[in-house]
């Protein structure tokens, strides 16, 4: 079993060398590397379920001197998540990028892209921690450049700068606590950890950085125009996959690691600033003229709620009712991942058929496209958190959690975001109705509109009705 | 495979999975589309049927499924959902019928009856739910299935109704959603038990449920029209005619109305909720929004728009009759859960042939309609009779039982001044209609004849909706006292709930 985590890191890794090597036969390459991936995360998570959280050391090396790929739960499901989004999108950028030359300069970027995103899930120490962020942080500048005009490459370059900043406070970070504690194993560090002033300095830099990568507000300024930018297929996995695991890491080392150290005011911090992007974001969104704007502002505006739980997760006695929230925490940053890939997905199509994603002019489009207005629709109610999507779960989590710590503000806000949200998707889904010329058949571009499809499906029906293995496979750890 | 954990699951698959491949239909598939609709409609009718029997001999039907720790989702068959599913799925054959006549030739077909059969879904679904969390989960999929229907035209109009049709229903589901979430932390998961579960929570937590039942019970009054939650109604009006008698008779106003019943009953009991002190603000609501929606009927000059304000008057009845303590109200309001249906759905349907067939929109056009389309205002004269309360009428069982209810609870002192004072508003408000429609002479020329009188005098798919839930609204008028009838039935629930 411990063979899929080899595979999941070597098989994309693989396959940026062969797309370099045989650009005419990229596309499939991808397509496959995404099947071998998803079966191999499937494998994996399945394995972590019956076997509890497994390991492997490359070449026999022990922690502290080898490389060691780790999984639970968690990483497992950010896992599948990832080789599920990375395969539509593969399937949708293969169609996306008409000319083959601009495919031989995307493929073997993006494969370094999954590659990165792999490693981190399944690093388990600190500096490999370090450096798969870096890789993932500059492959995904460079795709985001990509878009070719000098907004894009502007925002690129902001991007970058950011992106760079966050490593090296996360970096100055690990060193402090290499120094202190002499191992940077995740595993031997939570049982050494222990309070005082080098802990708090080294947690609060790497969690500055992580905040910076996940655009947790008032961090947020660069995201919406990088994420507007960039060509759709790397837009949805900028929004879904890399804010994402930045997310993931701020997740393991303050519910992890850290656990025994965090204060419950730290917690109130996040928690607070998550209200905030949850308030801000939604509130951009709606304001947004762009589509691709209102959905980068709404990634701001999720990636708030996640940050909610925080304080509630640090107040609950460990018990059910604490396991229960941290599964809807994480049955919410699935759903997100899956919805907001398929939303900037279907922006695509919408910005390729017409030229343009002004909401404003949206009227013919939208009628003319109907399953991709459908899949606008669906990923639309999954982040508003309407059942029977994983994010209604996951809000429901939410409102308890604040019910039983009587932390009633964030309740407010939950109530208070959500209807934002529900007010800039039907601003959109508005223009779907109307008497525009419509084709006969629902679905006109397959290969583009399918994905989008079953992705914001997956995040509205999929996740909402058998999300119940979410919380058996979180029950080992966090 | 084991019908009693199937059966549920299975009436409401009946409508959701022919919904969800007339989506993927070509537009020009008239003849597959319309075979699946009336199957799905079909096949509901028959498992609605075996279901029936089996609650009646009591047998227990239940679909269980877990979506998360503590929170599972329940399709559970009892006395009190078997009313409204068997209610849903009639109504819903016929509408089927009527709504393939109406929109004959209209684009986006296929979309409409991929939402239409959703509605219908999440409806049964939210009648089938065996507690809160599921009810909540159906409730907001109607929200979210009815809101197309109402877009359907895409005429600023009509996306001016659907979008304040959202704002209200969306907030009004925050609400409910806060509410469940609260109790659900206080109490555990709230299943629908005859008798209710909250009386034995201990008594520090009393000021707490009171908060939470003015939660849910403002979450729900927003789709039943509590004023002054009514607003989205009359201007969902915009819809098609199919959508409107769904929307008025079965759907969203019966789903938030049939949530006041649930929760009133089946969470917190109506001996409890009575012992807090609830049931008074509810009775005063439900007679404030009869008398308010009936003058505001008087005024409207749009037929659509009259029939809006009185379903806004007549739904309340429900909410009355949930308010009025003892076994006698209980039944009058759940017995006009389906009087109130099968009436308003046979107005809607003739309003939307008057439309259809002559181009008709307003009251002052309706000079004469009688001797051009005489079965359709029979049909419409019949209903309206039944909603002021004529007998042998259906209407008329309902408010009988309803001041008999008020007069064992000692409440007929405001109850019966209500009632009747709401008749003659009711009669002021459609006697008028019925006189303009028979004994005045038409005017040159109808609005704009879109159908020709040939044989009959619309088109049959128009004509034999409006007919057939006519003679059920006199049916169930008339045999009030046959078995399985809707009044047997209340009084079955009656007992039950009641401990009878």
């Amino acid at each position: 079993m411990t063979d899929a985590l080899i595979w999941l890191v070597a098989m994309p890794l693989a396959a940026a060398l062969a797309t370099l090597l045989l650009p005419r036969h990229a596309s499939v390459v991808v397509i496959i590397t995404g099947v071998v991936t998803t079966l191999a995360g499937g494998i994996l998570l399945f394995a972590v379920g019956t076997q509890g959280a497994l390991s492997y050391e490359i070449g026999g090396w022990t922690a502290g001197l080898g490389i060691a790929l780790r999984a639970d739960g968690l990483s497992a499901l950010l896992l599948l998540m990832t080789a599920l989004v990375m395969l539509a999108a593969s399937i949708y950028a293969s169609a996306y990028f008409s000319k083959a030359v601009e495919r031989a300069r995307f493929w073997p970027l993006w494969l370094l892209l999954w590659t990165s995103l792999n490693a981190l899930l399944l690093s388990g120490d600190l500096f490999n921690l370090y450096v798969t962020l870096e890789l993932l942080g500059l492959s995904a500048v460079v795709l985001a450049s990509l878009g070719g005009k000098t907004a894009a490459v502007a925002a690129a370059l902001r991007y970058l700068l950011v992106g760079l900043l966050g490593s090296m406070l996360f970096l100055a970070g690990v060193s402090l606590i290499y120094a202190g504690y002499g191992t940077l194993d995740i595993a031997a560090l939570a049982h050494l950890i222990e309070p005082g002033p080098v802990t708090w300095t080294a947690l609060a830099l790497m969690t500055a950085g992580l905040l910076l990568k996940t655009a947790l507000f008032p961090l947020h300024f660069w995201l919406p125009p990088a994420h507007a930018s960039a060509p759709a297929p790397v837009s949805a996995v900028l929004s879904a996959l890399v804010v994402k695991v930045a997310f993931y890491l701020v997740l393991r080392l303050w519910l992890d690691v850290f656990a025994a150290v965090v204060t419950g005011a730290a917690a109130n911090l996040l928690g607070v600033l998550g209200a905030g992007a949850v308030l801000w974001g939604s509130w951009r969104a709606l304001r947004a003229e762009r589509l691709k704007l209102l959905a980068a502002y709404s990634t701001v505006a999720q990636l708030g709620y996640l940050f909610l739980f925080f304080p509630l997760l640090q107040a609950l006695p460990s018990g059910p009712a604490r396991d229960a929230a941290v599964g809807g925490l994480v049955i919410l940053a699935l759903t997100h991942g899956f919805a907001k890939a398929g939303l900037f997905m279907a922006i695509g199509v919408i910005q390729q058929r017409c030229g343009h994603d002004s909401i404003r002019d949206l009227d013919g489009t939208a009628q003319r496209l109907p399953a991709t207005t459908f899949a606008i629709a669906l990923a639309g109610v999954a982040l508003i958190g309407l059942p029977p999507s994983g994010a209604f779960l996951g809000k429901w989590q939410l409102l308890a959690g604040s019910f039983a710590t009587g932390q009633w503000l964030w309740i407010l806000v939950t109530v208070a975001g959500s209807l934002l949200a529900a007010a800039y998707i039907f601003r959109v889904l508005g223009h779907a109705f109307g008497h525009q010329a419509y084709p006969q058949r629902p679905v006109t571009v397959a290969r583009e509109e399918w994905p989008a499809l079953v992705l914001t499906a997956m995040a509205m029906v999929g996740l909402g009705l058998a999300g119940a293995p979410v919380w058996r496979l979180l029950e080992g750890g966090l | 495979m084991n019908l009693d954990t199937w059966l549920p699951l299975l009436v409401v698959a009946s409508s959701l999975l022919p919904g969800l491949v007339i989506f993927f239909l070509s537009e020009s598939s008239h003849w597959l589309r319309t075979a699946l609709n009336l199957t799905g409609a079909g096949v509901k009718l028959v498992l609605v049927g075996v279901m029936v029997w089996g609650v009646f001999h009591e047998h227990s039907y239940e679909t269980r499924w877990t979506l998360a720790p503590g929170l599972d989702l329940v399709l559970h068959a009892d006395t009190l959902s078997v009313l409204f599913v068997s209610l849903s799925t009639v109504l819903w054959l016929v509408t089927t019928v009527y709504a393939i006549g109406y929109l004959e030739k209209s684009p986006h077909r296929s979309r409409f009856f991929g939402f239409f059969s959703l509605c219908v879904s999440a409806t049964v679904g939210l009648a089938l739910a065996g507690n809160l969390f599921t009810f909540v989960i159906f409730y907001e999929l109607l929200t979210l299935a009815t809101y197309p229907l109402v877009a359907h035209r895409g005429t600023p109009e009509a996306l001016r109704g659907a979008r304040i049709y959202l704002a209200y229903t969306l907030g009004g589901g925050a609400l409910l959603l806060v509410g469940t979430v609260w109790l659900h932390v206080l109490a555990g998961p709230a299943p629908f038990v005859e008798g209710g579960i909250l009386h034995r929570l201990p008594a520090e937590y009393h000021a707490q449920l009171r908060v939470i039942f003015l939660l849910l019970i403002i979450g729900l009054g927003v789709k039943a029209a509590l004023v002054p939650l009514h607003g989205w109604l009359p201007r969902a009006m915009v819809a098609p005619a199919p959508v409107s008698a769904l929307l008025h008779a079965v759907a969203v106003v019966k789903a938030g109305a049939f949530g006041i019943v649930r929760v009133v009953y089946d969470v917190y009991g109506v001996n409890f909720a009575d012992e807090l002190g609830l049931l008074t603000g509810l009775g005063i609501a439900a007679a404030v929004t009869i008398i308010y929606g009936s003058i505001k009927a008087l005024s409207q000059d749009n037929l659509k728009k009259r029939l809006a304000y009185s379903t806004v008057s007549q739904v309340s009845y429900i909410a009355l009759g949930t308010a009025i303590l003892g076994p006698v109200g209980t039944i009058g309001g759940i017995v006009h859960l389906v009087h109130q249906g099968i009436m308003k759905i046979t107005l809607f349907f003739a309003a939307g042939n008057y439309a259809e067939t002559l181009g008709i929109h307003k009251v002052s056009e309706m000079n004469g309609v009688g001797r051009r389309m005489p079965m359709t205002t029979i049909a419409f004269s019949v209903a309206a009779l039944g909603m002021i309360g004529v007998p042998p009428v259906a209407g008329f069982v309902s408010k009988w039982y309803l001041g008999l209810g008020a007069v064992e609870a000692g409440m007929a002192a405001w109850v019966m001044p209500v009632l009747i004072v709401s008749s003659l508003l009711n009669a002021a408000y459609f006697l008028p209609v019925l006189q303009r429609a028979w004994f005045r002479n038409p005017g040159s020329a109808w609005p704009a004849e879109h159908i020709p009188a040939a044989r009959f005098e619309t088109t049959a798919a128009l004509l034999w909706p409006p007919v057939v839930t006519a003679t059920l609204a006199l049916a169930a008028g008339l045999f009030a006292a046959a078995p399985y009838s809707p009044l047997e039935w209340a009084e079955l629930i009656a007992q039950r709930e009641y401990g009878l």
